[in-house]
């Protein structure tokens, strides 16, 4: 352990005290052209000469993805957003090495009021409280010294030289951490249930499948720092008896493959993996595994059948996969999350970490805040903070003027949630109460334009294509629901069909197989507890209010504000609109129309509404 | 032996049964479909559905899979369990609307008709994957396999034409509740129709009699797997001394 | 369009690589489809010999898992991410247009060998919404006029 803290000493004292520009090369903002960005400022310390004040570090994701690309530049934390590629030459002359800030790159408030110049001010990060997140800004994921400069792998030297597995079993019982992919239960209960199960070897499994749509808070952690997860298996594997893990990434996520490959190999090269970890004798192991496009393998038992080399069938589990897991041996299964946070429980102890949150809640959990929604991106924040401040205080508000509707939380398992609940307390089982729950963290925020009958479509459907088929209920039962749903977002509905999608629902959420179908209805459910008359609506007046469900709506010119510009006469794919004459409206034909919307994207008079 | 109660009645069973098994031995009568002693149970048709209560939670649990356990309580007709198997025949109804086992199973539960669009073909297939199960666990060859996801799924071939592991003999037919894999004999030609294809199988002549009696790579298959002499098998069962 | 014919020391080195595990078989399928652009069917009957995994099993993996395409596919893959993100800011829209551009439907690849088309649930990329990724680039912030600005730059 000794060893560990001069390594730890030796990093930092080589690490001389230079500017860092940190660029984000998460996912999101690669998309925004991170690496290249990157590989430009590389260009201009080396034209400069300047290798020895200034350094470069790509880091993974920080969450403000809304106004990515994000450069921060260190020490002094100047925080620019929404930086292209032009933007490079002009950073580096006039911040980096002049020490000038540039204003347009500045974060301004809404009200634009003040331009914030550093990252610790930033009000969407200022509300938040980032434990686990936060380090994402400081570190090169591909850079093992990175994570111990900032402390990284002090938990297991704490762990492997001053704790028994028991102890560490009631250190995390006590800080009361409760899994972070949905399902809420409590860690320790699965590390003891498994160190006491008959049967070897054991295993751990990191859940990094993240199949709720709108997620991505595991992705950009395990992209972002995939040590600070490393670490938690460890501790977890020690605690349980287990000497061997998986992590299962979802295939859509290739940055987070690749980034955990390298830091595997890094560990194994510092003795931090592998045999005789730390020299203490404890020996662990950890494997990559890759989804293959399945949500159904976000299942515990259908993620251990796919680890196997099988299809991603569920089975039932009255024996707890603790006990009868991966290859039918002693299994305990934890999100990424729940893995991050258990170094922070081992540093800092459960009566701190036990201090934040709710009762029955402890801790922070991290949301990914998206949909319509002006500060995009992800959020850390203790437990009891209410809907109305993440959405509104952190998340800005809904863009465009527009009207909240409701914020889907729980993804395909949750439900729905109403302006006049946005004062509930988030946690694991506040939300659960009302009909929804609290899941892996997607927050969709949906406005007026969002039809609530679409979306309870779109979750029957994607839960149709993504049922693995075995059971009845869910495979039969799904579509037919969904066929429902098809024949009121087109007109065809009748009112007997919201009693019979209510009779199905109770039937499929009791006889369904897995968690998949047990929780498929509901979307449904919430979204008629709450939303019935849009419901009706669609059924007996044949309308969609919101303006979304193209058989009942239709494109139409409002010949007020048409100038006869005749932009969307070119845009438009089917050639549905007819330029007339110059001072004439143009004419939407609507045996042509596909309603694809084009016209309405184009035209920048307000001339073509929804019916 | 552990003592339960099923339906209000109590009844022994040696530990390590399931609940079904308990009940069956005690006449106790639970639907099924996807059950078969041969194999493993599955617990994807969801008819055998019970209740159970076990200290004081209470469950929704598929009796087929479900150990018995000291003191449970079964109920194996409550609202919930009824509703769960209406909608389950409602949907293999409309899933199959000319399976006369379908409509006979659905009938006996008082259930008529379905609320739910028929489809239009001669699917008799209702996925209870008996066939592909008795071909891994019982034959071994693994011949057919589900192939697919969600509501597409069918059982197939590899590549819906590969006959390289199937020896032809019939055990998938014997097994499926639906008679939805077909089998004919006509002389020297054995034909399969499975759900997504049909294929010909040669059979084997007896050497005495003349008689097609077996496929010739179901003999090739118990040739290898008893290691006995080729000969042995070149006569029917009638002919066989 | 017809079957690559693939080599069997490639297939080697792809099974080398995972230790010839046959728990990595998926993530084995997965790179000799980043070989071959799908799964060609002689690539399926050697994994299945080499690993001692009877073949409806290696072609039931293969049929289950949407990433895999046993169909050759286009010198393109385009998916349009229908996470409900996506959905929320008009993916379907998106989709639609995909499909008007391309004269595809989803799920298919174009007839002159060009595109693929193909929905994926969720990349996670959700505040850049509506996505989509041609060949692993992400295009954020998708319009329906923006769809055939992005298609005409790949050939």
């Amino acid at each position: 352990m000794e060893e560990l803290q001069k390594k730890r000493s030796r990093i930092m004292d080589s690490r001389p005290d230079v500017s860092t520009i940190a660029v984000c090369c998460g996912t999101g903002c690669q998309a925004f052209g991170g690496e290249k960005v990157a590989q430009a400022f590389r260009e201009k310390i080396a034209e400069s000469g300047l290798q020895n004040s200034v350094a470069i570090k790509t880091t993974g994701c920080h969450g403000f993805c809304e106004r990515g690309l994000l450069v921060v530049i260190r020490p002094q934390n100047i925080f620019y957003q929404r930086v292209r590629l032009e933007d490079v030459d002009e950073i580096f002359n006039e911040t980096v090495i002049n020490g000038k800030i540039i204003e347009r790159l500045l974060y301004i408030t809404p009200d634009g009021s003040s331009k914030i110049t550093s990252e610790e001010e930033v009000p969407f990060y200022k509300k938040q409280m980032r434990l686990i997140f936060g380090a994402n800004g400081n570190i090169d994921p591909a850079e093992i010294d990175d994570y111990i400069a900032i402390g990284g792998y002090s938990a297991i030297a704490k762990v492997l030289s001053s704790m028994k597995p028991e102890q560490v079993i009631e250190e995390v019982s006590a800080a009361g951490l409760r899994g972070r992919g949905g399902g809420g239960f409590p860690a320790a209960t699965k590390w003891k249930s498994t160190r006491e199960a008959e049967g070897e070897p054991k295993y751990v499994i990191c859940n990094c499948d993240e199949g709720d749509p709108g997620a991505f808070m595991d992705r950009s952690l395990m992209e972002g720092n995939p040590h600070s997860i490393l670490e938690g298996m460890i501790i977890g594997a020690y605690a349980s008896g287990s000497n061997t893990g998986f992590i299962y990434i979802r295939n859509e996520y290739p940055l987070a493959v690749k980034n955990a490959e390298i830091a595997i190999r890094q560990a194994e090269e510092y003795g931090l993996l592998g045999e005789n970890i730390l020299g203490s004798g404890f020996n662990f192991s950890v494997h990559i595994n890759r989804g293959g496009g399945a949500f159904v393998c976000g299942e515990s038992t259908a993620l251990m059948a796919s680890i196997e080399g099988k299809v991603g069938e569920p089975r039932a589990k009255y024996v707890h996969t603790s006990e009868r897991g991966l290859y039918d041996r002693p299994t305990v299964l934890n999100n990424v999350e729940t893995w991050a946070n258990v170094p922070l429980i081992i540093n800092r102890g459960s009566a701190w970490f036990a201090s934040i949150g709710t009762e029955n809640s402890k801790g922070t959990k991290i949301f990914s805040l998206v949909g319509k929604i002006n500060n995009t991106g992800l959020v850390e924040v203790p437990m009891g903070i209410t809907l109305r401040e993440i959405i509104y205080e952190i998340g800005g508000g809904i863009p465009d003027g527009k009207r909240f509707k409701a914020v889907l939380t729980g993804g395909p398992s949750g439900g729905c949630i109403p302006e006049n609940l946005l004062d509930l307390p988030v946690d694991f089982d506040e939300l659960t109460r009302v009909g929804s729950m609290m899941g892996s963290g997607a927050m969709i925020v949906m406005d007026e334009d969002n039809c609530m009958v679409d979306i309870a479509r779109y979750f029957l459907k994607f839960l149709e294509e993504e049922s693995c088929g075995k059971c009845v209920p869910c495979r039969e039962g799904l579509k037919r629901m969904r066929q429902i749903l098809d024949d009121i977002c087109e007109g065809k509905g009748e009112e007997s069909h919201l009693e019979l999608l209510e009779e199905m629902s109770a039937a499929i959420g009791d006889g369904a197989l897995c968690g998949l179908g047990q929780t498929a209805p509901n979307p449904v459910l919430t979204t008629l507890k709450y939303f019935r008359d849009e419901y009706i609506s669609h059924i007996v007046d044949k309308k969609c209010p919101a303006g979304v469900c193209k058989a009942l709506i239709s494109y139409h010119i409002v010949n007020e504000n048409c100038t006869s510009c005749r932009l969307c006469v070119k845009k438009c794919p089917v050639g549905a609109i007819e330029f007339v004459d110059k001072k004439i409206p143009v004419v939407i034909h609507q045996d042509l129309c596909t309603k694809c919307g084009a016209c309405k994207e184009t035209c920048k008079f307000n001339a073509v509404e929804i019916r | 032996m552990i003592t339960l109660k099923i339906d209000g009645r109590e009844i022994n069973a040696e530990p390590g049964k399931t609940v079904l098994e308990a009940a069956r031995e005690n006449n106790i009568y639970i639907p099924t479909l996807c059950v078969n002693e041969a194999v493993a149970a599955y617990g994807a048709c969801r008819l055998c559905m019970v209740e159970v209560t076990r200290g004081n939670r209470k469950r929704l649990v598929a009796s087929c899979l479900y150990e018995v356990a000291e003191g449970l309580v079964v109920e194996t007709r409550t609202e919930r369990v009824v509703n769960i198997r209406r909608l389950v025949m409602e949907l293999l109804l409309a899933r199959c609307p000319n399976s006369s086992e379908v409509i006979e199973m659905a009938r006996s539960m008082g259930i008529d008709s379905s609320r739910f669009q028929s489809e239009e073909d001669d699917n008799s297939c209702v996925l209870c994957a008996l066939c592909t199960r008795v071909c891994r666990e019982v034959v071994g060859k693994s011949a057919i396999s589900l192939v697919g996801r969600g509501t597409n799924r069918k059982v197939a071939l590899p590549f819906c034409e590969d006959t390289d592991a199937c020896i032809a003999c019939g055990s998938c037919v014997y097994v499926c509740p639906t008679g939805a894999i077909k089998m004919e004999d006509n002389g020297d030609v054995r034909r399969i129709t499975w759900p997504s294809s049909t294929h010909e199988f040669k059979m084997k002549k007896c050497a005495s009699c003349g008689s097609y009696f077996a496929p010739e790579k179901q003999i090739s298959f118990m040739i290898q797997k008893t290691g006995l002499e080729a000969e042995k098998f070149d006569l029917c069962m009638n002919c066989r001394p | 369009m017809p079957e690559i014919s693939v080599k069997n020391e490639t297939l080697n080195c792809i099974l080398d690589r995972y230790k010839r595990d046959r728990g990595q078989l998926i993530s084995i399928l997965q790179d000799i489809q980043a070989e071959y652009n799908y799964l060609p069917r002689e690539a399926v009957k050697f994994v299945s010999s080499e690993l001692g995994i009877p073949l409806s099993q290696v072609y039931s993996v293969a049929t289950f898992f949407k990433a895999f395409s046993l169909q050759p596919r286009g010198r393109h893959t385009i998916h349009v991410c229908m996470g409900t993100a996506c959905h929320v800011r008009g993916a379907a829209q998106i989709l639609q247009q995909m499909e008007n551009e391309t004269k595809t439907c989803c799920g298919e690849t174009t007839k002159d060998g060009k595109f693929t088309l193909e929905s994926v649930n969720c990349v996670g990329a959700c505040a850049l919404g509506p996505v989509v990724v041609v060949d692993g680039e992400y295009a954020g912030q998708m319009t329906v006029n923006k769809v055939k600005p992005l298609l005409e730059k790949y050939d």
